[in-house]
């Protein structure tokens, strides 16, 4: 494996609150440029938490308590993420690395149109580009997503939530970014547009060489796109490893829960709705 | 017994800038839903469903069509609106926007229960509340229902969301992709407590989702969309095992089943099943056998062209 | 929610007027007869005089406590009648619809259109009584157009939410869906033009004022200017007669402004600081 792009190392992140919060417990990953790294976990978990945390949108009362987060793009000094500050920050969030938010069908401006929102991302980034430039470059990512141009007039609440979920990840994929995290970025989504969107990211990947944090609840499509597959369980990344081994021997006894829990389309339907109880924080001192 | 009727269901709406078209979003759509069953409605991203499902609470006025609920359609007005609703409820499709930021979860909880007039006191609030929050597996309970929904994961503002449909105790629950961020023990665990509530309480429910699997096994008929229109209907299994419209195929071959083989696309599978009816019509909710399997003819529909020819692409790749 | 970058700017904001209303209020009771006028004119300021006197030997420092009364209130009565006034054609057209909306929006886009200083000043020209309140209802009326138009759309925004079909769908009444589903939600927009409502009528009565138009007998900051400016206190050199109020208007100004700041700084990440960050430095 080449040198990590993205390393994330021993991190911890507690939501302060009245009883406070560990969402984020000691999680190190690695991913590679080029790479599609696929997160998956109990609902609660800190997934969306450490994504927030990767692209430094993390809010008070959330708190990074320990770890470090580095950047290092094709072999340049490695960058301290967590230390970046007001212009840094701004040009490292969307030009280096862009997010796709769980609550995407909601994330879009209400008084705004499609169009505007999707130009103005580069018009806030100073791409450089003409007005003609955006417009195009606007209507092709649209095309990317499968949303017919016409929709570029629309306003965000004439769209379907799914079409909302695309303009979004239309937009992440504007600036030509080295890492995209996408968390639950296809819940709204039919499988066969699902399909030809993460076809197109797939084929997008080889030509630009992006790398991919990928979150999502459906193991399935997980354990096919992604290279590597990490499990997490209350805070604790509890496994990680490429998608075969995950798919063929699952280590943890809850990642072999989540496999065995899966419903099988044409198959027959396992046993449902057992509730798995995590036992390791008994286990552990705190 | 309750069953919830929606007939012939059209809506269109106007382009806002006044010119063009209007954009037909839902054409013609009709289905039964009685008590103690779930009908599962799947289909393209835009294709109408959302659409049928607010229109189903009567948020949504529809151009043509009406919606019936034991047979009657219910009264127009404030008053009737709220007795509709304490017998027919909804889960939003994004929990993100469908809960208020500034009001605690408890509140959001608490006003269904009383307004529907399900509880009495303060004491048989507190229960029925923690009721809720054990019924969609929210734990710590108390804590939970303190905080607002910003400090909530995706899929913990989505039980909530759940959990508040629940309250009123309704008849007739229309869930538009109810479970569709939880991890899939959760999203079962939730499904086996709808289909509870179905067996014991008599619950009717549309399941709108995009997760094939889960409305094959835990729903007895499927409906099919696509831009508007239902392309396919019929018993789950045989939807899902079976499929004999294009898109369906498109669908069925595309959804993850690490599980079982691939799917062999086949255009002239209704041949072979002759107990498939192909139609050009929607079939009428009066006559005609609720278990039967349909499917919109394609053979000559423009709208279902490129279909045709990705599918005979695919099938000649496969053979 | 407190404590995050930008508060000061609240912090600063809110303890500034709360000196001036703190002042605003005791005035009446500390200062008696602020134009009285004393043998002693044109005098810098002394212990005697802390603002120096005016050309007839009032003192100035009494006639800028009284003027602060004045200017305060001409600012809370104004900013609390255009919101009144917003909320009534702005939040009830959107919510009710129909004829209402209709009026209201025809009325308010009249109102806009409607040069608003020549018009105040033909009013002001007009109604006999100056007091205080009469001037504040005119630049009220003169002046609620604006908020009612982004209060009608921020409402109609509000309204097409999600949660608020959902509170719908619960089964809530209209009213309570108005009190506790929509209105929580436009708050800080509310207060934000209230704050600006304030600052505008603040700055205005003291533009009409020195036009000769304002409050009568001095009552205000801007009428202190007015007799300044009468008696050319600038070619006498008498700066401590106009330096006083007009610092006292330009620093509530700004206090004024920077709360507005900080609730705009508010409404833009409101529990949806994520949801927003594509759109830093976005509009909205
Ligand atoms: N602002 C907040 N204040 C307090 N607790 C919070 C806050 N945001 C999140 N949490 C808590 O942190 C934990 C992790 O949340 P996170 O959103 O990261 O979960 P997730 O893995 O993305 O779950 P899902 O799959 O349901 O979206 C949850 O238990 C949640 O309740
Ligand atoms: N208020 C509106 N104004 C104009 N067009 C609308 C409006 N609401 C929905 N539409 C259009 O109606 C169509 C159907 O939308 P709907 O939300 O019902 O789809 P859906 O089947 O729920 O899709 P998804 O699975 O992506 O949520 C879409 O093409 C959408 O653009
Ligand atoms: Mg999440
Ligand atoms: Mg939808």
């Amino acid at each position: 494996m080449s040198a990590p792009l993205l390393s994330i190392d021993d991190l911890t992140v507690e939501y302060r609150t009245a009883r406070p919060v560990r969402a984020v417990d000691h999680v190190s990953i690695e991913i590679a440029p080029g790479e599609i790294f696929g997160l998956a976990g109990e609902s609660g978990c800190g997934k969306s938490t450490l994504a927030y945390a990767v692209t430094r949108l993390l809010q008070p009362p959330a708190e990074i308590v320990g770890g470090a987060i580095r950047w290092t793009p094709d072999g340049a000094d490695p960058l301290d993420v967590l230390g970046l500050d007001g212009r840094e920050l701004r040009a490292f969030r969307w030009s280096e690395i862009s997010m796709v938010f769980q609550g995407a069908m909601n994330a879009l401006n209400p008084v705004h149109t499609v169009r505007s929102q999707i130009e103005d991302v580069f018009v806030d980034h100073r791409s450089g580009l003409s007005r003609t430039e955006r417009r195009a470059r606007a209507e092709e990512l649209l095309a990317t997503v499968g949303i017919d141009p016409r929709h570029l007039t629309s306003y965000p609440h004439e769209l379907s939530g799914g079409m909302r979920q695309r303009v979004m990840i239309a937009i992440a994929l504007a600036l030509r970014p080295r890492l995209i995290v996408m968390d639950e970025p296809t819940t709204a989504l039919d499988v066969v547009v699902q399909r030809t969107i993460l076809d197109e990211i797939d084929r997008l990947r080889s030509e630009l060489g992006f790398a991919v944090l990928f979150i999502t609840h459906d193991l399935g499509l997980l354990l096919e796109i992604s290279d590597r597959v990490g499990i997490m369980l209350s805070g604790r990344l509890v496994e990680q490893g490429s998608s075969r081994q995950i798919q063929d021997a699952p280590r943890h006894d809850y990642t072999q829960h989540l496999l065995r829990s899966f419903p099988s389309l044409r198959g027959d339907m396992p046993a449902t709705g057992t509730r798995y109880v995590d036992r390791e924080p008994e286990r552990r001192p705190s | 017994m309750t069953t919830l009727e929606v007939r012939h269901l059209t809506k269109d709406y106007r382009s806002h800038r006044g010119h063009g078209a209007a954009l037909r979003a839902v054409d013609d759509f009709s289905v039964r839903v009685t008590a103690g069953e779930t009908v599962a409605l799947v289909g393209e991203s835009g294709s109408g469903k959302s659409t049928v499902a607010k229109m189903a609470v009567r948020l949504v006025t529809p151009t043509a069509g009406e919606v019936l609920l034991d047979g009657v359609a219910p009264a127009r007005g404030g008053r009737a609106d709220k007795r509709y609703r304490s017998r027919v409820q909804m889960v939003f499709q994004d929990p993100f926007s469908s809960l208020n930021p500034s009001l605690p979860i408890a509140y959001q909880l608490a006003r269904p229960l009383r307004i529907h007039g399900v509880v009495r006191s303060a004491a048989e609030e507190e229960r029925e509340l923690l009721r809720l929050m054990e019924a969609v597996n929210l734990s710590p309970a108390k804590e939970v229902l303190r905080k607002y929904p910003h400090e909530l994961s995706g899929g913990q503002r989505q039980r909530v969301a759940i959990a508040r449909a629940l309250a009123p105790r309704p008849e007739v629950l229309i869930a538009d992709e109810p479970v569709s961020m939880l991890d899939v023990s959760i999203r079962l665990e939730i499904l086996q407590l709808l289909d509870d509530l179905k067996r014991e309480n008599d619950l009717a429910v549309l399941y709108i989702t995009h997760d094939l699997a889960t409305a094959r096994h835990f729903s007895s008929r499927i409906v099919v969309m696509r831009r508007g229109r239902v392309v396919e209907r019929g018993r789950s299994d045989d939807v899902i095992l079976t499929p004999v419209h294009p898109y369906t195929q498109l669908l069925v071959r595309a959804a993850p089943d690490p599980a079982s083989g691939p799917f062999a696309v086949d255009l002239q599978r209704y041949e072979r099943h002759p107990e498939v009816t192909l139609g050009a019509l929607d079939p009428d909710l009066d006559t005609w056998p609720e278990d039967a399997h349909w499917a919109r003819d394609w053979r000559d529909d423009d709208a279902d062209r490129s279909l045709v020819e990705e599918l005979t692409g695919l099938a000649a790749a496969s053979r | 929610m407190l404590g995050r970058r930008g508060s000061w700017k609240l912090r600063v904001g809110l303890t500034i007027c709360a000196v001036f209303a703190v002042v605003a209020v005791l005035a009446p009771f500390l200062v008696h007869h602020p134009n009285r006028s004393g043998p002693d004119g044109l005098q810098p300021p002394s212990l005697h005089h802390l603002f120096g006197t005016t050309d007839i030997g009032q003192d100035v420092f009494k006639q800028v406590l009284a003027g602060t009364t004045g200017s305060v209130t001409i600012g809370v009565v104004a900013g609390a009648l255009t919101v009144a006034l917003s909320m009534l054609f702005g939040v009830g057209g959107a919510f009710l619809g129909g004829l209402w909306d209709d009026a209201g929006s025809l009325l308010s886009n009249v109102f806009l259109v409607l040069p608003g200083l020549p018009l105040l000043i033909i009013v002001t020209d007009y109604v006999d009584s100056r007091s205080v309140l009469v001037i504040a209802l005119v630049i009220a009326i003169v002046s609620w157009a604006g908020a009612a138009r982004v209060l009608r759309s921020q409402t109609l925004s509000v309204r097409s939410r999600d949660y608020v079909d959902a509170a719908r769908v619960a089964g809530e009444s209209r009213w309570r869906l108005m009190l506790r589903e929509i209105l929580p939600n436009l708050m800080p927009i509310i207060a934000s033009q209230f704050v600006f409502g304030a600052l505008g009528a603040i700055l205005a009565e003291a533009g009409l004022s020195f036009l000769g138009l304002g409050a009568a007998n001095g009552a205000s900051w801007g009428s202190i200017l007015f007799f300044a400016q009468n008696a050319q206190a600038i070619t006498l050199g008498a700066w401590w007669w106009f330096v006083p109020p007009g610092l006292c208007i330009a620093i509530l100004g700004a206090a004024l402004g920077l709360i507005n700041f900080s609730i705009d700084e508010r409404i833009n990440p409101r529990l949806r600081a994520a949801a927003q960050a594509p759109r830093r430095g976005g509009k909205r």
